[in-house]
């Protein structure tokens, strides 16, 4: 089963050297961590905290008609029942779909979606009077993929929804949200050009986030008024946003404390409990927490869609693509904002196209509200447009990563969507896969299959804050507002580290709430090391700053002489004149005082990420069970600051994109409703599933971040899907289209060839 | 409601003794009740191996034992695997091969890591698969995971 390795696992291709970053310390909250000390969302204890439990729909698409709560108020140590009637009412568009996915009030728009909650003296008695709330029901028909909720004589979600038809609304209600377009060049004319010409179509099933900590929030609104909030969330201040819209107070009225958070992959930016909980306290005057089940997850939280593509590629026989059309549909669940902008800005994105057009439709259906997963919309168009560039390649008889490279997209090339991109590394990317021992070993069996595939993701920059402390014994302290959910605390705190020339141990992070720091964005959009770390970054060099200007004066020198070098400030004026980082911060009290530096940036000089992978299968004939026999993830980190937690990410993604291909899928029945609600039904990796997951880390600096870095989290799990699927055609030599590649589709496919 | 009942228990060396009700499952007598928040709760239906502890001698979900069932019991969960202020090796190979990213399913892996290192001492890569098959985790894609055990095992045979 394992491959013997003559080679490295884990490789790094790197581009300068320093002295904290890119090493690989211990992390600052490891310990907690496998102590079983760590505080997630639902360790949280506070004197008085009242237990919740919320009501949800058991149809998947009904009008509410009425709720009678009288009886499980009735019942013993019941404290408060809500419903959406509680919340603030008025508004329209976004914040109404909001608040109503929080809790519905007219509709019921998927098994699942929350209809009212209680608070009790413990969570059983909370279980039990939600079984005692009457719902009166009207059950409407529903609708629950992409394809059907897109034809004329649908059920109809929301009577107020017009198509946005290229920015003109419709006037006739809709389950299309919008319909986009994004176009370059003439792709008519492209398509005459070619050679070779291949259109295919493709779908995708709706699949979870899946991470292993259920949602969990406590909310407390205090006897002062403000409302104070300990959840585990990718974002404090998004949670904190989004609580003070839906409950229609102001955000400085809402503390929100973050806890250790189990894994989101963007299942965690979105609030569900977190209102709900405050709406409880609100009424009781007590702490109420409210703990989610494995079932309300995969119900009731965002997974990402279900998918629709149809892929045209045009090629000449010298490899050139001539023209390409992407048509993506994706559906946004039960409220509009589905990922198929961002899907459509990815889909063409690693190739250089003279002509190219990309449709996407954005499509509402009964389902739970998609949630953004981790490169959200991306893996769906990669699965389509990356085995249509296979076919394609094969068509005119080109080595599939050549075919690639003749095409590939690169510094100065002008994205289908507009902007153009600054230095990438996806032909350094496409390199290290074609020259990897994995590409040039042999395949042995006659059902063996190697496939490959790579994807972009555009990561992003936005708000950043950091406040860094020194201490006299000339440690500093570092806060930071950027939940840690693999490891950016030590790829934060590196980053400081290295502009103090201080040991990566003598900085210590902390991940603070919404009163503690200055805004910072969530913790998604792979942003966290690079824009908080460009937080830490400038907030350290504030701190240099300043202790420089502090031994200038104590020294009676011109700050312009001195200088720090390894933790040693020196003055070029006089070399007798030298102290360490720790002597002057001992003295800092009686020199003038204590020294804080802070930042607060919202970088633009975002670097994009490129991801390949090549992957060998085992399929057995017989049953259609995929073995994965050898992977490996090649991926431009532009710096890979702690190289460890990037390889994490790297293997991590590739497992939910093993999972996603092979897998994983919502089961939905006639009714609407998820039939495998439970992580044995629904099937994620397990460790027996698996190889190891080999790694090389291609450093392409990005030049809009001081250490080059760009964001690793999202691309690793887009080129996966359409590997596998090139791997297993490979294999038995035909295409599986849709998505999962079970063994009863591909024992199909296989009777089918 | 039936009463709560009396339960005379071992847990991480210390006799420990607590009142439940018959409904409540280990894993909510060690949280809810013990206070002992380190195990944690992914499934609550045995298919996620985050509430893992052992019991004599044997890992469980704790998710799937009731709080009477631990009467008269040995019980070791996550807060019992350090040597007071020592790590165990295997906690240190965890830290120290980056086997853990959020953290949540880490506990459960160390319980039964621990477990099966104390049985099978020098394991291969395949039986390390196996034998953690019922941990999920989300994130790492479980590479770290197998090497932190891999080294553990090299460490403590050393020790
Ligand atoms: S919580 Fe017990 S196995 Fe998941
Ligand atoms: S580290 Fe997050 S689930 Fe394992």
């Amino acid at each position: 089963m394992a491959t013997t390795r003559d080679y490295e696992p884990n490789v790094v291709l790197s581009n300068q050297d320093y002295n904290v970053v890119g090493t690989r310390p211990l992390r600052p909250d490891g310990a907690d961590k496998v102590t079983g000390r760590a505080l997630y969302g639902a360790d949280f204890a506070a004197a008085g905290l009242l237990s919740g439990s919320v009501l949800r729909s058991p149809h998947a698409h009904a009008r509410i008609k009425s709720i009678d709560t009288s009886k499980a108020e009735a019942l013993d140590g019941v404290r408060a029942v809500v419903t959406s009637a509680d919340f603030p009412q008025g508004g329209e568009g976004p914040v109404v779909w909001q608040r109503d996915n929080v809790l519905a009030s007219d509709k019921a728009l998927y098994r699942g979606h929350a209809i009212a909650a209680v608070a009790a003296a413990s969570p059983h008695i909370a279980e039990e009077a939600v079984s005692l709330i009457d719902v009166d029901y009207e059950v409407l028909t529903p609708v629950t993929d992409v394809q059907s909720s897109m034809k004329g004589d649908a059920p109809i979600l929301h009577d107020s929804l017009m198509t946005d038809e290229l920015g003109e609304k419709a006037d006739k209600a809709s389950n299309v949200a919008s319909h986009f377009q994004h176009v370059k060049g003439d792709v008519k004319a492209g398509f005459k050009e070619a050679d070779v010409v291949i259109e295919r179509e493709f779908t995708t099933k709706t699949v979870h986030q899946g991470y292993i900590e259920p949602q969990a929030a406590t909310a407390l609104w205090n006897n002062d008024g403000r409302l104070h909030i300990w959840c585990s969330t990718q974002g404090s201040f998004a949670a904190r946003d989004a609580c003070a819209k839906i409950l229609d107070i102001p955000v400085s009225q809402i503390r929100v404390v973050p806890l250790e958070i189990g894994g989101g992959f963007g299942g965690k930016i979105d609030v569900y409990l977190e209102p709900v909980a405050a709406l409880l306290s609100k009424k009781t005057g007590t702490p109420v927490k409210l703990v989610m089940s494995r079932a309300d997850v995969l119900q009731g939280t965002g997974p990402t869609p279900g998918s629709y593509a149809k892929i045209k590629i045009g090629a000449k026989k010298d490899g050139t693509i001539t023209a390409a059309h992407a048509y993506l549909a994706m559906e946004a669940g039960a409220y509009p904002g589905s990922p198929v902008g961002a899907g459509a800005m990815c889909v063409l994105a690693p190739y250089d196209l003279e002509n190219a057009l990309v449709d996407g439709y954005d499509v509402v259906v009964n389902k739970p509200k998609t949630a953004a997963y981790r490169a959200p919309g991306a893996p769906n168009a990669a699965f389509a447009g990356e085995q249509v560039i296979d076919e394609v390649a094969k068509a005119i008889g080109m080595d599939p990563i050549d075919f690639r490279m003749k095409n590939a997209a690169k510094e100065g090339t002008r994205q289908v969507h507009g902007p153009t991109f600054p230095r990438v590394g996806y032909e350094e990317v496409l390199e290290a896969m074609k020259s990897h021992p994995h590409y040039n070993a042999p395949l042995d069996g006659p059902n063996q299959g190697r496939g490959v595939a790579v994807g972009f993701w555009f990561n992003i920059g936005f708000d950043s804050a950091c406040n860094i402390a020194v201490n006299a014994d000339g440690t500093v302290t570092l806060q930071e507002g950027s939940t840690d959910i693999g490891g950016t605390r030590a790829s934060i705190a590196m980053q400081a580290a290295e502009v103090l020339t201080l040991p990566y141990e003598k900085v210590h992070p902390t991940v603070v709430d919404t009163d503690t720091i200055g805004f910072t964005a969530v913790t998604g959009g792979s942003r966290t090391t690079f824009a908080t770390g460009w937080a830490a970054y400038e907030a350290a060099q504030d701190v240099r700053t300043k202790m420089i200007d502090r031994a200038a004066q104590i020294w009676e020198v011109d700050a312009d002489t001195v200088e720090l070098e390894d933790a040693v400030f020196k003055s070029k004026s006089d070399p007798e004149l030298s102290m360490t980082f720790a002597e002057l911060a001992g003295q800092l009290g009686r020199s003038g005082g204590g020294i804080t530096g802070t930042a607060a940036v919202s970088p633009s000089g975002v670097g994009g990420a490129f991801a390949g992978n090549i992957v060998d299968v085992e399929v057995d004939p017989e049953t259609g069970k995929t073995e994965i026999l050898r992977f490996t993830v090649v991926q431009d980190a532009g710096k890979a600051i702690h190289p460890s937690y990037v390889e994490g990410q790297m293997q991590g993604g590739a497992v939910q994109g093993i999972g996603w291909a092979l897998n994983e899928e919502y089961y939905m029945s006639d009714s609407g409703t998820m039939d495998n609600v439970s992580l044995l039904d629904y099937r994620m990796p397990t460790s027996l599933d698996l190889p190891m997951i080999d790694t090389v880390i291609v450093e392409v600096a990005n030049p809009g971040h001081p250490y080059g870095v760009r964001g690793v989290g999202e691309a690793p799990i887009i080129p996966p899907t359409p590997a596998i699927a090139n791997a297993i055609e490979n294999a038995i030599g035909t295409r599986l289209f849709a998505l999962p590649m079970n063994p009863a589709a591909v024992a199909k496919a296989v009777m089918d060839k | 409601m039936p009463g709560k009942t009396y339960v005379q228990t071992n847990i991480n060396g210390e006799h420990v003794d607590f009142l439940c009700e018959p409904r409540q499952s280990l894993l909510e007598c060690l949280r809810d009740v013990i206070g002992l928040t380190g195990t944690k709760e992914g499934c609550n239906d045995g298919n996620c191996g985050a509430c893992t502890v052992e019991m004599d001698g044997r890992i469980v979900t704790s998710c799937l034992v009731l709080g009477v069932e631990a009467e008269g019991k040995e019980i070791t969960t996550i807060e019992g695997i350090a040597d007071g202020s020592t790590l165990h090796p295997i906690q240190q190979s965890f830290l120290e091969n980056a086997a853990l990213q959020c953290g949540i399913c880490t506990p459960g892996f160390i319980v039964a890591s621990k477990s099966l290192l104390d049985q099978n001492p020098d394991p291969t890569e395949h039986e390390i698969r196996f034998w953690l098959a019922n941990n999920l985790c989300r994130c790492t894609g479980y590479d770290k995971i197998i090497r932190a055990v891999q080294d553990a095992a090299v460490k403590m045979q050393e020790a």
